[in-house]
């Protein structure tokens, strides 16, 4: 069935079956391969993209119910909270596989976007569902209050 | 559905296939970017081509300095290790230099401590620390013998820094000397003369960015996201139980599903291959398999374990012997015994595991995080009966491996050549789910230790005995014959039987029973178990004597000045003995030396009732020069994440031979909740470099659990940690 998606602002038409996960036609049928598949039950966070603003995990939100609302993928993010954040993770060196951190650099924006000065408290509640095997959880930290910095220092223009 | 049916459904005409195949190449280059093909592949035009200087160092006229790299990129920033040394010799600037996975070649690109193409033991600077060095001060001499020619000055009173060839008023960049430079005769490398470590210009400096790159935007491409014209997608339905083979499978329900091309038994299950992952997945749910268990193991960890505790209690295999050890317990006044219990554990790798292949004939092209580039390609040929020649394997990065890719029988990526063999000339991605991942073993395998020391009127051991029963990683690889002496698994007992710690008489013992569970390597091998018993062990003589932890093992490494360096170091960053801790804290200490490199680290930890939080991880490592500061901490981070998470949740679990867990609701691994803080330092040292990967993974579980005992008194002998 053919499905009109809208993605980091562009429409795009897919044709699969309603109950395949958004993960899945985004990175097989549309070629975004940004987000990641790591578990399929919305335990590790690697799939995470913003819905209508919100952090999801779309290895469980089929394309069905994708249809109208606005898609952002790692590839289209562009608001000054999320340069801040690819900012901090570029000069705290965050990654290392790095497969979970599109996952993580999602997050990270979809928190900084409502709250402009987390706490470490709320920092670890936003980003639980994010798992990193390889531990970078401290740069992450660091990253998102480095981000938080620097759009209160520049007035929230990253 | 055959093939052509299936592209017939999908517009393409199955005549056109061949053109797929021509075009295949140039297309997947433009998909892929910079990870993909050799150099000479992506050459497009005369300023990006790339002039060979050797084997790891290629130029472009545009002034482009490439480095290939023989080890895989999983994280733990091989790419940026190797080309520092490449660089700083070459005297490149570094925004200059970009690094690609090397192709499987083992005669230009082995490792060096390992006689073949492959990554792991935390040896990738360590065996390649002067070959790259090497290979960047040769290609600086051809720059300079062609910039000595042109200008018609001697060699000798040339001068290069930052990527720029000077001599009084000439001046010119690689990329101006490149076509000229590749045509010089290579320069003997044992002739070179290398720099010495103050002449260092990137070597040791912390601020040098990463080459991995591509990884905080989603552009760096992952075997996951190799995506090549008409690519399939392929699952297998596995054997719950291991060693269980198809007995026979009804496809009907799922040769109907929309989406699914074909369905075909293979040596390990059952193959769906469809059009994309979702369509594979939703067939698989519907195939019915018959399952023959005759060969399969069907007992459950409860069972294999309480078999190593007898085991235990019998004399093994000496692995290392010092005095007459039994002598001395059997006549000491005051024996001490602890017996230990570590269960499975499961890599879980954020990538789980997957290959594409493309098999034509005889001939195989692969792409996917190779870890073992001999191993696989041997196994690969053999496979497919041809020789290495045809099998091209391109490497892409890693979501992680910490041991599992480098599988010795090359598990997965032979899952993924029977399945591309039966779809012949198309390329297919075999996906394996959390749950497959999981379940197909190749395990960290279960121990029990039994540590008994005998102690004199001071409380310092005199003698101790070490018993461990658990199965051999090495027994029936292609490793064996180089990791086993006498039948002895030197993985099975090494920290153990290469002791630190000055004890007069020492004994060694192992059982290596057998059973239907794949074992395998996983961070740190050995270490992962070893150093917890024998720190936690040595942690509860220096109770017992009322001794200090650091001064006790101190007193016992007299003769290590490694040790006792990196010890005191741990010591006075964290304030052992001096910083004052609030209430319900409790601060523990363990170091172990594995892969070459000596690790410390001191923990604090906060317990209310059954629950604690490690607070606070403070780290000092000794591995000799270290090459990028700045990944050298970010690695004993990541190791000490990796081991917490094992000390305080991860354990593959089987009941009747099932796998008890999953996926990360049953597996439970670290989260950024209990992460702590962690400090780490860098012992300065001009010895060669060591292992950095691996060694801060085996004292972390040690430290938190004597930590515990620090603030708790309960001395916990079982993985994962739990308060009574």
């Amino acid at each position: 069935m053919a499905y009109q998606l809208t993605i980091n602002g562009q429409t795009h038409n897919v044709d699969v079956e309603g109950d395949m996960p958004l993960l899945w036609a985004v990175r097989d049928h549309l070629n975004f391969t940004g987000s990641k598949f790591g578990c399929g039950v919305a335990q590790c966070g690697a799939c995470t993209m913003q819905i209508d603003g919100v952090a999801t995990r779309t290895c469980v939100l089929t394309v069905a119910n994708a249809v109208g609302r606005n898609i952002t993928t790692i590839e289209g993010l562009q608001s000054p909270q999320a340069r801040a954040v690819q900012a901090a993770w570029v000069e705290l060196q965050v990654p290392q596989c790095g497969y979970c951190q599109s996952g993580q650099v999602m997050s990270a924006t979809a928190l900084l976007e409502k709250n402009s000065a987390p706490t470490d408290a709320e920092i670890e509640a936003a980003m639980a569902g994010n798992i990193c095997r390889c531990g970078t959880y401290s740069r992450i930290k660091a990253g998102i209050h480095m981000a938080a910095a620097q759009l209160k220092n520049t007035g929230g223009a990253a | 559905m055959n093939i052509s049916r299936f592209l017939k459904s999908q517009n393409v005409d199955p005549s056109r296939r061949s053109f797929l195949k021509v075009s295949a190449g140039t297309t997947a280059g433009l998909m892929l970017g910079v990870n993909f093909g050799g150099i000479a592949a992506q050459a497009q035009s005369a300023a990006d081509a790339a002039l060979e200087f050797n084997a790891f160092v290629s130029i472009t006229p545009d002034n482009v300095v490439k480095v290939l790299i023989k080890h895989l990129e999983m994280g733990q920033g091989v790419y940026t290790g190797l080309a520092t040394c490449i660089a700083d010799e070459l005297d490149a600037d570094w925004a200059q230099v970009v690094c690609e996975h090397a192709p499987a070649n083992t005669e230009k690109y082995a490792n060096l401590l390992m006689g073949q193409q492959g990554t792991g033991g935390s040896t990738a600077i360590a065996n390649s620390f002067m070959q790259m060095r090497q290979a960047g001060a040769a290609a600086k001499a051809m720059l300079v013998n062609a910039a000595a020619a042109q200008w018609s000055v001697p060699a000798s009173e040339i001068r290069v820094s930052r990527g720029v060839v000077s001599h009084g008023s000439h001046t010119a960049t690689f990329g101006d000397l490149a076509t000229a430079a590749a045509q010089q005769s290579a320069p003997d490398v044992t002739a070179l003369t290398l720099k010495t470590p103050d002449q260092f210009t990137l070597i040791g400096r912390d601020d040098t960015l990463r080459k991995d790159t591509g990884k905080h935007n989603g552009t760096a491409i992952y075997t996951q996201d190799v995506q090549l014209p008409g690519m399939l997608t392929a699952v297998v339905v596995h054997a719950p139980r291991f060693g269980a083979k198809v007995r026979s499978f009804d496809a009907t329900a799922t040769l109907a599903r929309a989406g699914v091309v074909s369905v075909f038994a293979i040596d390990t299950g059952v193959a769906v291959v469809a059009r994309d992952y979702w369509s594979a997945t939703k067939g698989r749910e519907l195939l019915k398999v018959e399952w023959d268990d005759s060969a399969a193991e069907t007992r459950g960890t409860t069972d294999i374990l309480a078999h190593y505790h007898e085991l235990v209690d019998t004399e093994g295999a000496v692995a290392a012997s010092v005095g007459n050890v039994s002598e001395t317990l059997g006549q000491s006044r005051d024996v001490q015994t602890l017996v230990f219990e570590f269960p499975y554990l499961a890599h879980a790798q954020m990538e789980p595991m997957n290959c594409v292949a493309k098999v034509d004939g005889a001939a195989a092209e692969m792409w996917y995080g190779c870890q073992s580039a001999t191993g696989d390609q041997a196994a690969i040929a053999q496979l497919l009966g041809t020789g290495i020649e045809n099998v091209k394997i391109n490497t892409v990065f890693a979501g992680g491996g910490f041991g599992r890719r480098a599988n010795p029988a090359s598990d997965y990526v032979l899952e993924a050549v029977r399945v591309a063999r039966e779809v012949q000339g198309t390329p297919v991605k075999l996906v394996w789910s959390r749950e497959d991942d999981m379940r197909a073993g190749y395990y960290r395998p279960a121990y029990v230790h039994k540590l008994t020391a005998a102690l004199n009127v001071n409380g310092r051991p005199t003698a101790i005995q070490v018993r461990v029963a658990g199965q051999s990683i090495m027994a029936g690889t292609p490793l064996a014959a180089m990791m086993m002496v006498n039948g002895i698994d030197i993985t099975s007992v090494e920290g153990l039987s290469d002791l630190a710690y000055e004890i007069p008489e020492r004994q060694v013992e192992l059982h290596s029973p057998t059973n239907g569970v794949p074992v395998q390597w996983w961070r740190s091998v050995g270490h992962t178990h070893t150093a917890f018993s024998k720190e936690v062990f040595i942690d509860v003589l220096a109770r017992k004597a009322g001794d200090d932890p650091v001064a006790f093992r101190l007193g016992l490494l007299k003769n290590n000045p490694r040790e006792t360096a990196v010890l005191q170091l741990a010591a006075e960053k964290a304030g052992w003995g001096t910083k004052e801790m609030p209430a319900g804290w409790g601060r523990g200490v363990a170091v172990h030396t594995s892969f070459g490199s000596t690790v410390a680290e001191i923990v604090d930890v906060s317990v209310q009732g059954t629950n604690f939080k490690v607070e606070r991880v403070v780290a000092a490592i000794d591995c000799g020069i270290a090459v990028n500061p700045n990944v050298v901490r970010a690695q004993v981070e990541s190791a000490i994440a990796y081991g917490l998470s094992a000390a305080l949740g991860d354990e593959v679990t089987m009941t009747a031979g099932n796998v008890d867990q999953d996926n990360f609701h049953t597996y439970r691994v670290l989260r950024m909740d209990a992460m702590p803080e962690v400090e780490v330092h860098i012992v300065a040292s001009t010895n060669a470099p060591s292992g950095v990967g691996e060694p801060g993974t085996p004292p972390i579980a040690p430290a938190v659990a004597n930590a515990l005992a620090a603030i708790t008194g309960q001395v916990i002998t079982r993985l994962p940690l739990k308060l009574a």
